[in-house]
């Protein structure tokens, strides 16, 4: 028999629980280390704000006062009010008249303006007896957002001011016909659309970095050694590593949708549960994402190397700069197999549209699919020896 | 099961190579359990890869063997939970303190009281009023002492220790060692690699090992008597003129300068003291003959080896 039972000693090991004690020290441990990385840290709460006050405020796709010139052939009142009406829509400022074609093409071709408005001679009598003229219009089409948004309106504002200067009662068909339509987003104002996307786009990129570096740091500062020869299971290493981040993402999600609404007027149509369910998943898919690369890379620049590598296609085909519709269909499948697309899909609809769960299942499960998929590649690629 | 036949590490016909290298070849050792096992032999010469092995972080390519009666191929996860293996390198996290370190290791193994035994550990190793100082700011002494104590933490049956003194000064270094006696007096299994004759002195057996090969082992005096090695001491003037002389002479396998002494040594006694003969009566120099020391059988050794294998 023993003698009486004490407590049970301190180093006494216990076998219960053994995957979430163990994938609890890891993710104390990253916390600890994300904690006393001051620029990580800073980076968290920066790289969100410094973002969307220079997509919202500064990078507008709806440009205004485009540099312009005209080149007047005719000085007619019909000229002038068109002119007039041109830079009433603040799209066009016209910083140059001239009366000579040269001129005129120097100031395109050196970028000096965006726009070249050309007058011809005769165009008052020519509309007045119903010639149909040409308004000849020269974009630097070298930004297409910043040039189809003007060409867009010119329709319209040539047609106003011909009906109110003109004389004659119903102006002719113009030359070109440009229908704006913006369903969602009636005033065009492109920050209510970049808005949701810079959520994904944020997210994405942090996230996939962070956990990128994760696994081949361990590896560069020798620690991977001592951490092999203990007893924890590449499963939990990927928790513990993984967690603290969930929370990192979620915190920038929270700030960016903040400033959103805050400064910019973004509205939040949807569930705001929903909304952070599934930001939730979509963090987590991007934390597997990144850290099934650092198990394939060797040192960090290759991590970061890898992560720009995912990224890129990230931005240029998940719908976030070209609308997804537009794309060629080999660049649609290569949008879908990437988890911003379907959470752009998300975040925009839930936040724009006010769309449910029924709305949103094929792109809830499609990033359930991209995480599940991610981890595996992960928990199987991570090496347990050094070999 | 843990067997109780007294050896702690029994492996056979160990190779590994790198790259189409050898760098293990045909290992074979066997280290009884509460000994302290030293291993020894020049840079690259396979230790750490076996030492590497033997905790489970590599896969021999051939051979096989137990540690603490636990294959060493199958149950490498068993026998992770019993080993404390200290690395060359630092590998505790720089930039977590001393306390957070050893609360992660207690925590990772399951320690009932993670807090606590990180607490009582820190005062064991003598770190009280450093927990809280960054791992990555403490001097090389103090941090492999926490390294020491976070590899027995979890009270480990075995510890593998790789080179844990290199660049660490005389006093932290006897401290570390008495450490280590403490520890295999209470039962624990160690195997130590070094560079230093007198650590390999204190050691109740070692192995000498060079590019792979496991050339001789055994206690100190075993070896010193397994190397046949006949060893003279000159004290006098004009020593480098005197070695000059000898160095390359038939029987005469090592010529070293200790200080203000010479260490003549050779397998061959007759041939030696042939070639000596000559210098024996010259005035000023004192002969006489003395028994090797483990360091003139290792720089012996380490000069034959490179023969047979470069």
């Amino acid at each position: 028999m023993s003698a009486v039972d004490g407590p049970e000693p301190r180093h006494a090991i216990r076998e219960r629980f053994g995957f979430w004690r163990r994938s609890y020290a890891m993710l104390i441990k990253e916390f600890i280390q994300l904690r006393r990385d001051r620029v990580s840290f800073a980076m968290i709460v920066m790289l969100p704000v410094m973002q969307l006050l220079l997509f919202g405020y500064a990078i507008n796709t709806t440009p205004h006062n485009l540099p312009s010139a005209v080149l007047l052939q005719e000085d007619s009142d019909l000229a002038r009010s068109i002119l007039k009406a041109l830079e009433n829509t603040a799209y066009f400022r016209f910083i140059y008249e001239v009366h000579d074609v040269d001129d005129f093409d120097n100031l395109l071709k050196s970028g000096k303006v965006l726009f070249g408005v050309e007058i011809p001679r005769g165009f008052e009598r020519a509309v007045r007896r119903g010639d149909r003229p040409a308004l000849l219009v020269a974009a630097d089409a070298t930004d297409p957002v910043a040039a189809s948004a003007a060409i867009g309106s010119l329709g319209m504002v040539v047609q106003t001011a011909l009906k109110h200067d003109l004389y004659i009662g119903n102006p002719p068909e113009m030359p070109f016909e440009i229908r704006a339509h913006a369903r969602y987003n009636p005033a065009a104002a492109s920050s209510l659309n970049i808005v949701p996307g810079l959520v994904g786009t944020i997210l994405t990129m942090t996230m996939l970095i962070f956990t990128a570096l994760s696994v081949t740091r361990e590896v560069e500062r020798g620690t991977m050694e001592s951490l092999l020869s203990m007893p924890i299971r590449p499963v939990e290493v990927m928790f513990g590593k993984i967690i603290p981040y969930v929370l990192v993402g979620f915190v920038q999600a929270f700030l960016i949708i903040g400033i959103g609404v805050g400064l910019f007027g973004v509205p939040v149509l949807g569930n705001l549960f929903l909304l952070a369910l599934l930001s939730t998943l979509f963090i987590t898919t991007n934390l597997a994402v990144g850290y099934t690369i650092s198990t394939l890379v060797q040192n960090q620049l290759q991590a970061m190397q890898m992560s720009m590598m995912f990224f890129l296609p990230s931005i240029l085909l998940s719908g976030f700069m070209f609308p997804f519709a537009g794309m060629p269909a080999w660049a649609q499948y290569v949008g879908e197999c990437l988890p911003l697309t379907h959470y752009l899909r998300i975040v925009r609809a839930i936040m724009l549209k006010g769309a449910s769960m029924q709305n949103l299942r094929f792109d809830a499960l499609a990033l359930a699919v991209l995480m599940l998929l991610a981890m595996t590649i992960a928990v199987t690629r991570f090496r347990r020896t050094l070999d | 099961m843990s067997g109780g036949n007294g050896i702690a590490i029994d492996v056979k016909g160990l190779t590994k190579s790198f790259g189409g290298r050898e760098v293990v070849h045909d290992l074979s050792m066997q280290v009884k359990r509460g000994s302290i096992y030293g291993f020894l032999g020049p840079n690259g010469s396979g230790k750490t890869t076996t030492i590497r092995i033997l905790c489970g972080l590599l896969t021999p390519d051939s051979g096989e063997g137990t540690c603490l009666g636990y294959d060493i191929r199958r149950d490498a996860e068993k026998i992770k939970r019993q080993v404390g293996y200290m690395t060359q390198r630092f590998s505790l996290y720089q930039d977590l303190s001393v306390r957070e370190n050893l609360e992660f290791v207690a925590r990772l193994y399951g320690l009932r009281d993670a807090r606590g035994a990180a607490r009582d550990m820190i005062k064991r190793l003598g770190l009280s009023g450093r927990e809280e100082q960054l791992a990555g700011e403490l001097s090389g002494g103090w941090k492999q002492r926490l390294a020491l104590g976070a590899c027995t933490l979890p009270s480990p049956k075995l510890l593998l220790l790789d080179e844990p003194t290199a660049g660490v000064d005389p006093k932290a270094r006897r401290d570390f060692w008495n450490e280590i006696h403490a520890l295999a007096a209470d039962g624990l299994t160690v195997l130590v690699s070094t560079h230093y004759m007198d650590e390999a002195e204190r050691c109740h057996e070692i192995a000498y090992i060079a590019y792979g090969h496991l050339l001789v082992h055994g206690t100190v005096e075993e070896v010193i008597a397994k190397s046949a090695l006949t060893t003279y001491t000159v004290t006098g003037e004009d020593l480098n003129e005197l070695t000059a002389a000898l160095t390359g002479k038939p029987g005469i396998d090592m010529v070293a300068p200790f200080g203000t002494s010479l260490h003549v040594s050779g397998r061959d006694v007759a041939a030696l003291e042939a070639s000596i003969a000559p210098w024996r009566e010259k005035s000023g120099l004192h002969w006489h003959q003395s028994s090797p020391s483990l360091e003139d059988v290792f720089i012996e050794l380490m000069g034959r080896s490179k023969d047979n294998f470069q």
